[in-house]
């Protein structure tokens, strides 16, 4: 199974309390991917957001200056909020990052819970579903050939046109990004597409129920079994031991939480129902090198995904316990993961 | 003493963890969602395994209750004819930040409840079930004991609540009488009651707190 790291590009606490540069927060997250490519892992994905915590609005120019800068692992969107984007642009951008890392580049596609992407873009959240769905169908035909006729709701004909470049091996990985709606799974399984779950909360095997959706709708679409891959993104943190692990993410990942929550009408996270979630069965991967293995391992034995990546950088999580935590989960979770599923 | 038939419409997160969870109460249940029963088989088969998939209108009309897990967007799409004279328990809620505003629940006063009752003028509206996380459903039921987490309810017909009560109780919490319809908003999103976890005294305390 392949290990990594996503984030939104987390801004820093300055020593006064006020919130850093969101520049800085940029210049952290490339030094963040060379660290994940040195110490061994094999994704990082970067997730578009709008907002003054989480400034990681352009996923592949960020992903550009990673690709130029690492060696082996492999770099997407996670996600990118295709149904705000254009979907000739984003392959454009992928295909432009495949270039250059010659072949690392994947698309992570999403609808996007977070929604700051709809107004900025002049996009009527109304139109969510239709939205996500046409821009989808655009992005797969994209990657069929270089010309590409097309035609849909929302923008004008594409009639032969010329896109490229072209990814280094002909075509880009495209995943189906969901946080756990049915029609999702459904979707990707009968559009022959990998999905990437996003388990933020509660018990994390409970998708294995999706995961046997997803098999499903993709078996009887008739697709080639070799594309049919399963991964995960969840919240986590490492450090030596669990306690400090869990104290630290605790502190970071409820800050981060707490300003949804007040936004969306939920009251803010206990630090019981934490505790509960950051073990056995949770959806939150914050612990001990030994740990997170254990547990990556045993929810791989339920869910058979094929990659496990973790959010880290959270709440303002300091800059320097989050390259630990990314060297921890390189040098120590990955080989304990590879040794069991060997 | 049987159990009524359970119809569900709406077969997304909150819908199959209910249907899950209803069947196993020993509970008969019909599962709609807002498209065509083809794309809802699969889904039935792997979710929840034992639930009949069914139009919206099959849903309503051989549903002894009825719960509405659809999106609130859609709710003028609803079945009127069939849910008419039914106990409809409205699990819908309206969230902007995450769906996108709608003019029907946004430009009207009343809670969103309410502007389902308005449009269901024939059904006796309940509204319950809206204000747990639908992971936290299968998770936290607990049949059978007393002082479990509890879950409001508000509508205007006294016999129509004490059937989802029961059904509440079934599904393995205690529920609480949070008053008519009216009082329904005192478990909107932004309340404390939504999401929060409660026994029935400490939910009470919930809804007495809640400010518009």
């Amino acid at each position: 199974m392949e290990i990594g790291v996503y984030s939104f590009g987390d801004v820093q606490r300055l020593p006064g309390g006020q919130l850093g540069s969101t520049a800085e927060a940029i210049r952290n997250l490339l030094e963040a991917i060379q660290l994940a490519d040195q110490v061994g892992l094999g994704f990082f994905g970067v997730g578009e957001h709008h907002t003054a915590q989480f400034p990681a609005s352009t996923p592949a120019t960020i992903l550009a200056a990673g690709a130029a800068t690492t060696k082996r692992i492999k770099l997407g969107s996670s996600v990118i909020v295709l149904s705000t984007d254009d979907p000739v642009r984003v392959f454009q951008q992928f295909a432009t990052v495949d270039a250059i890392s010659r072949g690392r580049a994947e698309i992570i596609a999403g609808r996007g819970s977070s929604v700051e992407s709809f107004p900025l873009f002049g996009y009527d959240l109304a139109d969510y579903d239709k939205l996500y769905a046409e821009k989808l169908d655009l992005l797969m035909k994209l990657n069929e050939g270089e010309r590409v006729t097309w035609s849909g709701e929302f923008r004008r004909p594409l009639k032969d046109a010329l896109v490229v470049p072209r990814p280094h091996r002909g075509r880009l990985k495209i995943w189906l990004a969901t946080g756990g709606n049915p029609e999702s799974s459904l979707r990707a399984g009968l559009l022959g597409l990998p999905i990437s779950y996003g388990i933020i909360g509660g018990r994390a095997s409970r998708f294995t129920l999706l995961a046997n959706l997803y098999r499903r709708a993709y078996e009887e679409a008739g697709h080639d079994p070799s594309g049919m891959e399963i991964s995960v993104a969840s919240p986590g943190f490492l450090s030596e031991d669990a306690k400090s692990a869990k104290d630290t993410f605790f502190r970071h990942w409820s800050r981060a939480i707490e300003a949804v929550a007040r936004e969306r009408g939920f009251p803010p996270p206990e630090r019981r129902r934490f505790d509960w979630e950051s073990n056995r069965d949770g959806a939150l991967f914050a612990g001990s090198p030994e740990e997170i293995a254990e547990r990556m391992v045993a929810l791989h034995r339920a869910m058979g995904h094929v990659r496990h990546f973790l959010q880290m950088d959270v709440g303002q999580l300091p800059h320097r316990e989050y390259l630990r935590s990314i060297e921890l989960l390189g040098t120590k979770v990955l080989p304990l993961v590879d040794q069991e599923l060997r | 003493m049987s159990r009524p038939d359970l119809g569900i419409i709406g077969a997304g997160r909150v819908g199959t963890a209910l249907a899950r969870l209803a069947m196993r109460s020993g509970y008969r249940v019909f599962l709609a969602n807002s498209r065509a029963p083809e794309s809802l088989k699969l889904v039935a088969e792997v979710l929840t395994p034992g639930a009949t998939p069914v139009t919206a209108g099959e849903a309503a009309s051989r549903g002894g209750l009825v719960i509405l897990a659809l999106p609130i967007r859609r709710f003028r799409a609803l079945p009127v004819e069939e849910l008419a004279a039914k106990v409809v328990v409205d699990a819908m809620n309206y969230l902007p930040e995450e769906d996108g505003i709608f003019a029907d629940v946004e430009e009207d006063s009343r809670s969103s409840s309410e502007i389902v009752q308005g449009f269901l003028t024939r059904s006796r509206v309940v509204k319950a079930l809206n204000h747990v996380g639908y992971g936290e459903l299968e998770e936290e039921s607990l049949p059978g004991i007393e002082g479990r987490r509890a879950f409001a309810l508000a509508g205007d017909d006294p016999a129509a609540k004490r059937a989802i009560a029961e059904l509440i109780s079934d599904l393995g919490f205690d529920s609480l009488d949070a008053g008519p319809l009216s009082e329904g908003w005192r478990f909107e999103p932004g309340t404390p009651a939504f999401g929060g976890r409660y026994t029935a005294s400490g939910l009470r305390r919930a809804l007495d707190a809640a400010t518009r």
